[in-house]
């Protein structure tokens, strides 16, 4: 019970009761409700039995006697002086013209369908157009560092080869080792129908060491690293660290930027190295199992199935994906402004398109190779 | 007088450095308590532990009188709406507007129509003297001294009986310090708030505080501002009447 009101000939008489606070409003708010100030002519409120009237009370009372003045009520008067939380409120809220009931600005409008086109258009192009400007960027600070050992950073290079190459070991042996056994299931399978179940040896050795060794490796990059740059540098900026270093003389590309991309392409050929061998390697034993071919036979088999390009054909590959995740990953990064939302939207954008262009430019080798007849 | 936030036998250790050993805090309901002390002496570190946010290897921390690390997790939660808290970076949600961050406790605790949230939250953001158009705007859009007064806002988002702040005016020119000194004066009378304050301004100490604890020696000495300004010890004696404080003519204030 938070009131108790009394009609006398249009007359309405409310005693405040108990604890007129915040966490009580939804039930004031009901009990207010069942009231029926719409007869009277005169309102009486009694504040002196509430033990406690807040901001958000007082306010709750002043929009039920605002209320009841439009439903008719010609005045409302105090027993004793009125509350003074509710003089607070006149003086907070005076010039406020439709009380405190404002909508909160910004409600943007509806764009037209035309002009929504159009700011796409501008948005895609001034996104290219800033792609451009940091790639420039990169490449300059990259020549500017080129000259002199110290603007390498290989402190923060080698720390980056460690975070995105060594930790990343254990993940893409299981998974190079997966693919292998999927491929040499897959074709065992099919070729068991023309007795040409050698042939899954070639298919094995020269789909991963061509593209699934290298290409997979590069997903979970992107998926581990690219992601991690974004973030990294991403709270950094909301930290102003990154003005911080700017501030200081220190080119944030150099110091942030150019290391992850020179770590990364150090890593990235060397993990696809691993997932080579580990690729072979589960082959030999999938063949073993599967095929009862003799790991000695598996082996002569790869050596007569691969060209001496096969290999080099997947890892010169590599430390290309390798620039394209590490670009992605901190120009996504360097972005973020303002909030953690934008620092989670900044991030995932990273390493979708990180993977995007990592296939993209993987099957733009493909076309090229073929050409060339690498 | 009760005692709105009690701290006995405070003891707070990260490895071998000991922040707090045997701390006793009492604020009392009505009064604005300061507390002060050097950079690292554990003014943040009290501040978290009376939160519930770290759990001291020794002491109680009553809270109204209750003992908030012996309490269940709804009584937990409506502990927590009985006091509003303001942190030293204002802490604001950056993905939310500004009326959204001081909606956020009330949309946790009040089952309201949506229509009276956005009124309350917007009286709010009017009692702390921000113009209405400012609960559309994001954080990172604000200035530091409208972050303080938002992070207040929010703090006082449920009218709470006490109000824990941690450094309110640090960062503020003097100015825009005083406004929000008066400010809080105006609201600590006028809604009866008990206000316990981190603060390292002088100014703003010989404004709003009752009473003043400062922590030295890793135990707080607290007493009436004129009981402290006259205090003894070394340290209070350099923080009351170094040159610093002359210069200010903040001793005379007392």
């Amino acid at each position: 019970m938070h009131l108790s009101a009394e009609h006398q000939d249009g007359r309405l008489t409310l005693r405040l009761l108990g604890e007129w606070r915040a966490l009580e409003l939804p039930a004031i708010r009901q009990e207010l409700a069942a009231l029926q100030p719409g007869a009277a002519r005169e309102i009486l409120v009694d504040a002196g039995g509430a033990e406690r009237l807040d901001l958000s009370g007082a306010w709750l009372l002043r929009e039920f006697l605002a209320q009841a003045a439009r439903g008719g009520a010609r005045q409302v008067s105090f027993v004793g002086e009125p509350p003074p939380q509710l003089a607070l409120l006149e003086r907070t809220l005076r010039g406020d013209a439709a009380g405190a009931a404002d909508k909160p600005a910004g409600d943007e409008q509806e764009p037209s369908p035309v002009a929504a086109v159009g700011r796409t258009a501008v948005g895609q192009w001034r996104g290219v157009r800033d792609g451009l400007d940091f790639t420039g960027r990169v490449t300059m600070q990259l020549l500017r560092a080129g000259r002199s050992l110290r603007r390498l950073r290989l402190t923060s290079v080698t720390r980056h080869v460690y975070d995105t190459g060594i930790t990343a070991i254990p993940i893409v042996s299981l998974i190079a080792f997966l693919i292998s056994v999927i491929i040499a299931y897959m074709s065992a399978q099919q070729l068991r129908n023309f007795g040409a179940e050698v042939y899954v040896v070639d298919l094995v050795t020269i789909g991963v060491l061509r593209e699934l060794g290298v290409l997979l490796t590069a997903i979970i990059v992107a998926g581990r690293s690219g992601s991690a740059f974004a973030a990294e540098i991403g709270a950094m900026k909301l930290n102003e660290e990154v003005d911080a270093l700017t501030a200081t003389g220190v080119e944030p590309i150099e110091v942030l930027v150019l290391p992850r991309i020179l770590g990364l392409m150090i890593a990235l050929p060397l993990l696809t190295v691993i997932a080579d061998g580990v690729g072979l390697a589960g082959g030999a034993l999938l063949c073993k199992a599967l095929l009862d071919m003799p790991i000695v036979q598996y082996f002569a088999r790869v050596d007569a199935a691969i060209s001496s390009t096969t290999f080099w054909a997947g890892l010169v590959k590599a430390p290309v994906f390798a620039i394209l995740i590490a670009t992605a990953g901190t120009y996504r990064g360097l972005q973020v402004r303002g909030s953690s939302r934008e620092l989670g939207r900044l991030t995932t954008v990273a390493v979708v398109q990180a993977i995007f262009l990592v296939i993209l430019a993987d099957a733009l080798f493909a076309v090229l190779f073929m050409e060339i007849d690498f | 007088m009760r005692a709105m936030v009690e701290a006995t036998g405070i003891v707070n250790r990260f490895g071998t450095q000991v922040v707090h050993d045997g701390l006793d805090m009492v604020a009392y309901e009505g009064e604005v308590f300061g507390i002060v002390g050097g950079s690292g002496s554990g003014k943040s570190v009290l501040l978290r532990t009376i939160l519930g946010l770290r759990r001291p290897q020794a002491g109680v921390v009553k809270l109204e009188g209750r003992d908030i690390t012996h309490l269940s997790w709804d009584e937990l939660r409506a502990a927590k709406a009985g006091y509003g808290v303001t942190f030293q970076q204002g802490a604001l949600y950056s993905s939310l507007t500004v009326l959204q961050n001081v909606q956020l406790p009330m949309v946790e605790h009040l089952r309201l129509p949506a229509d009276a949230l956005d009124a309350l939250a917007m009286l709010k953001l009017r009692v702390v003297g921000l113009p209405a158009d400012s609960g559309a705007k994001f954080p990172s859009q604000l200035s530091g001294g409208m972050i303080k007064r938002a992070a207040l806002a929010r703090a006082l988002a449920l009218d709470p009986q006490l109000l824990l702040l941690d450094e309110p005016t640090a960062g503020l020119d003097p100015i825009s310090a005083a406004a929000f000194d008066e400010l809080l004066m105006t609201l600590q009378r006028q809604l009866a708030l008990t206000v316990v304050m981190i603060t390292h301004d002088l100014d703003t100490i010989f404004r709003t505080c009752n009473r003043v604890g400062v922590i030295v020696d890793r135990r707080m000495i607290s007493g009436s501002l004129a009981e402290i300004v006259d205090h003894p010890h070394p340290w209070i004696r350099e923080y009351f009447h170094g040159e610093r404080a002359l210069r200010f003519g903040a001793a005379d204030g007392a």
